[in-house]
């Protein structure tokens, strides 16, 4: 294979990450074969409704029909070659590379999965979308602290509390909005309170975050036996979001009704990771935000005031991560189940870490996320001889695998988890 | 936490004012009481600042205080009456009603008769029953600390060593019992080991943060455990739940039923001692203990970090599994759903509390024992919900981890501020 066509260009090193990714996807396309390929029959057709039903906003457009066994076959193949193409060859960008092979995985699990039968396509994407926000909202909370340098990863607690404070404060007053405002201001109390141990008293960061994780799950538990639980009328019912439609941008196919048919919370996010990335990257504070987060000590001689950078940071943060727990309640079932965060917190700092602490990449990943939570939902309709359970280890499992894959690459922000000691 | 990084920090940052006042009075007494006196000073504030929370919440007291000024001596009084209704029947459920223990004593002493002491002590060996799985819990987070690692995931592999000592529990029949019950206390810690291994390989590999993976693998194990108790290892009839184990898996007993107090206890205690050998008087011990000091040093010194990285977190998920295994083979005798509940972490707060070394860690798992034992007969008798005991205990893991915020509570001046760093940042 080795030839003079290869020696004009530069000779990639065979490095041992380039094998190993190689052989990974090559594995893949034959387990692609293997678990979906060969586990059809042949003549199988499955078909993607792409239009909602009964919604008529949309444009509707015809459903996607796809032959099985071809379809399958060929998402192999590719993932075979691309596998193949890295031993040999190896490609340049290894995260689009793995991306596209992941793509492939995914879309013949799907296709396996409806094989015979029919699955709506869009209300999926939909959900998926849907999921990703409170994930979202607690990755916004990640990076907006990580980026000046302190680590939150008490955002269970702080979720749980706002969803409580939510749903509480939004039934006592019959009204959703002060549920919104009651959620920001606790995430803003829990976040002001990691700020103080993590600045004034140099606790550890990790044992201050699960610490409010403990007290966070502790209390709503405590005050759901106290009070919810017996006066659910008056503090458990309050009712969600509508959800709001935008009137031209719903028309567009596939993408209208996923995105444009949702509720306030919803859009919230979208708005929120689109002033986080730009005030970040594009404004004096973000700045001043950033250098408090490489060079703590470099930005207090220029006079930047690490201390105060940080306390904002932490407890802006904390209201993102509030608004993440007011959608739990208000914004997607209106009442307060015990522990009903059930991990998004943690799912949302992988996100952030697979998004290289970037507001847009953090909510791209969420996507990701979101859409695997909203797999084992869609999945557990469509009787497969996967048992649920495995299901919903998927957001979990991927979690993982992203932090393995991508850690090593990213770079935190170097003074990420160290308390500044002003001399 | 460690000492080294407490010293060293003290000599780099010379504070004349408070070097003067406390470190001529300073000697080998003044760190015993220093190590003694935050933890016990924390636990104080964190039981007080339980009653705070139990008091604002009974509606009896709440009502009480709506009347403040027409009848104020109702409101104190009724104050008093919860916190010592709540924390009495804590106690009570902890150790026994102490008038009822000595009668019963003196009953059996005179007349030779068990019942009214089995009675009357079963209370305290309740809670000795409690602490078992805490020790080992405890020194499971405690080893990872030691090396640095934050492990979370007591839980999961708590909740993998439980079914996995269960299945060897009842699946297994004729074995005589000091071939079985080994063997299913070595499957359950095999099982933790396992599920410890992997985020502890990850970590040394990839760098991957140990605290979220360790958390997914808890989530994982849940819900295997979900599907294993609805399915593979479910026992005949409707509820998720495993066969009971065969009799010669079962750890012994001191007293007859309902007496659960059982050799689990001294296998925990027994366990300590091997910790606390392994890590002060072993070279493995000393490289985890190296690594967690300080990674690049200990890198510089030749250690090989990825192998103690995964030893440590292999070491933690065994013991962590252990704790599972003798909670099933020494008290339940069957595994159910949510099992682990609270185990992951209560153990944090224990190996905080310990100060991450055996012996404290034995001190911290009887505290917390005590506590929990008590709360289950606190929220029977005074109805107070058991999850303050989790409030508690946060509390108190902010107060150990932040010495400083105690001080600054009560005004005392001690030692130089120490800044206690147990973890790294991300993936380093």
């Amino acid at each position: 294979m080795e030839n003079h066509l290869v020696e004009k260009k530069e000779k990639k090193p065979f490095s041992r990450n380039r094998l190993v990714i190689g052989l990974v996807l090559v594995g893949t396309g034959l387990l692609i074969l293997l678990l979906f390929g060969l586990n059809v029959k042949t003549g199988q057709l499955a078909s993607y409704e792409l239009t909602p039903r009964g919604d008529t906003n949309v444009i509707p457009i015809p459903r996607l029909t796809l032959p099985v066994q071809p379809s399958i076959y060929l998402l192999a193949l590719i993932a075979i070659f691309l596998g193949a193409w890295q031993l040999a060859r190896g490609i340049r960008s290894t995260g689009a590379l793995v991306g596209v092979v992941a793509f492939c995985f995914v879309a013949s699990f799907l296709i396996w999965a409806t094989a015979g039968s029919s699955m709506d396509l869009v209300g999926m994407l939909n959900t998926s979308v849907v999921r990703s926000t409170p994930i979202a909202l607690a990755a916004m909370c990640g990076v907006i602290s990580e980026r000046s340098a302190v680590i939150n990863i008490g955002l269970e607690g702080i979720m749980l509390t706002g969803a409580m404070a939510a749903v509480a404060s939004a039934t006592l007053t019959h009204n959703l909005y002060i549920g919104l405002l009651v959620a920001i201001l606790t995430g803003a109390i829990l976040g002001a309170i990691h700020a103080v141990l993590v600045i004034r008293f140099k606790v550890d960061q990790i044992v201050s975050g699960t610490a409010i994780n403990i007290i966070g799950a502790g209390l709503t538990n405590f005050l759901d036996a106290r009070f919810l639980e017996t006066n659910i009328d008056k503090l458990n019912n309050s009712g969600v979001f509508p959800n709001i439609t935008i009137p031209l941008l719903v028309k567009i196919p596939i993408l209208g009704p996923v995105l444009f048919e949702n509720n306030l919370i919803f859009y919230l996010t979208i708005l929120l990771v689109v002033v986080l990335y730009v005030v970040l990257f594009y404004t004096p504070w973000g700045l001043r935000t950033r250098a408090v987060g490489e060079h703590p000590k470099a930005a207090d001689t220029l006079g930047v005031n690490v201390f105060l950078t940080r306390y904002v940071n932490v407890i802006i943060g904390g209201m993102l991560a509030g608004i993440g727990g007011a959608y739990f309640t208000i914004g997607s079932v209106g009442r307060f189940d015990r522990l009903m965060t059930n991990g998004k917190g943690f799912i949302g700092l992988a996100a952030m870490i697979f998004g290289k602490w970037n507001p847009v990449g953090a909510y791209a990943a969420s996507l990701i996320f979101g859409f695997a939570d909203s797999l084992q939902v869609k999945m557990q309709i469509l009787s497969i001889p996967i048992p649920s359970e495995f299901l919903q280890m998927a957001p979990y499992i991927v979690t993982m695998i992203v932090l393995a894959g991508v850690v090593g690459r990213a770079h935190p922000p170097a003074a990420d988890g160290a308390p500044y000691n002003k001399e | 936490m460690d000492r080294n990084t407490t010293e060293m920090q003290g000599v780099q940052t010379p504070n004349p004012k408070q070097a003067s006042k406390s470190g001529n009075r300073r000697g080998a007494g003044g760190k015993v009481f220093q190590t003694l006196f935050i933890p016990v000073l924390s636990i104080f504030t964190g039981l007080v600042f339980g009653a705070i929370v139990i008091v604002a919440t009974d509606t009896t007291v709440i009502t009480a205080y709506g009347n403040f000024f027409h009848a104020p001596g109702v409101a104190l009084r009724d104050t008093w009456n919860v916190i010592a209704l709540a924390y009495g029947s804590l106690f009570n459920g902890a150790f026994g009603n102490p008038a009822a223990i000595v009668q019963a004593f003196q009953v059996y002493f005179a007349t030779g008769d068990q019942k009214a002491l089995l009675t009357a002590i079963y209370p305290f060996t309740e809670s000795l029953a409690t602490i078992t799985p805490y020790i080992l819990a405890g020194l499971a987070v405690a080893v990872g600390f030691k090396c640095g690692l934050f492990n979370i995931g007591a839980e999961g592999q708590f909740g993998i060593g439980a079914l996995c000592s269960a299945f060897v529990g009842y699946s297994i029949k004729g074995l005589p019992w000091f071939i079985h019950l080994p063997l299913a206390l070595l499957a359950g810690a095999l099982g933790g080991a396992i599920w410890g291994a992997i985020p502890g390989y990850l970590k040394a590999v990839t760098g991957a943060h140990e605290v979220v993976n360790t958390i997914m693998m808890n989530y994982i194990s849940f819900l295997l455990g979900d599907w294993l108790l609805n399915g593979p290892m479910k026992a005949p009839g409707y509820r998720p739940l495993t066969p009971v184990i065969q009799d010669s898996a079962m750890l012994p007993r001191f007293f007859p039923p309902p007496l659960r107090f059982n050799w689990g206890f001294i296998l925990a205690l027994a366990m300590a001692v091997l910790v606390y050998w392994f890590l002060f008087k072993t070279t493995m011990g000393m490289e985890i203990r190296a690594v967690g000091a300080n990674p690049d040093g200990a890198r510089y010194a030749g250690m090989n970090i990825v192998r103690n990285f995964v030893l440590a977190m292999t070491l933690s998920g065994a013991l962590a599994g252990l704790a599972g295994a003798t909670q099933v083979l020494g008290i339940d005798h069957w595994v159910g759903q949510n099992y682990s509940s609270g185990y992951g972490f209560d153990s944090i707060a224990i190996a905080l509390l310990g100060q991450s070394h055996p012996f404290g860690v034995v001190l911290a798992a009887g505290l917390w024992g005590f506590l929990r034992s008590g709360a289950t007969n606190m929220q029977s008798m005074a109805g107070v919900p058991l999850d303050v005991i989790s409030i508690i205990q946060g509390l108190v893991v902010i107060f150990v981890a932040a010495p400083a915020v105690i001080r600054w509570i009560y005004r005392i001046r001690l030692a130089r501020s120490e800044a206690i760093v147990l973890t790294r940042g991300w993936g380093k």
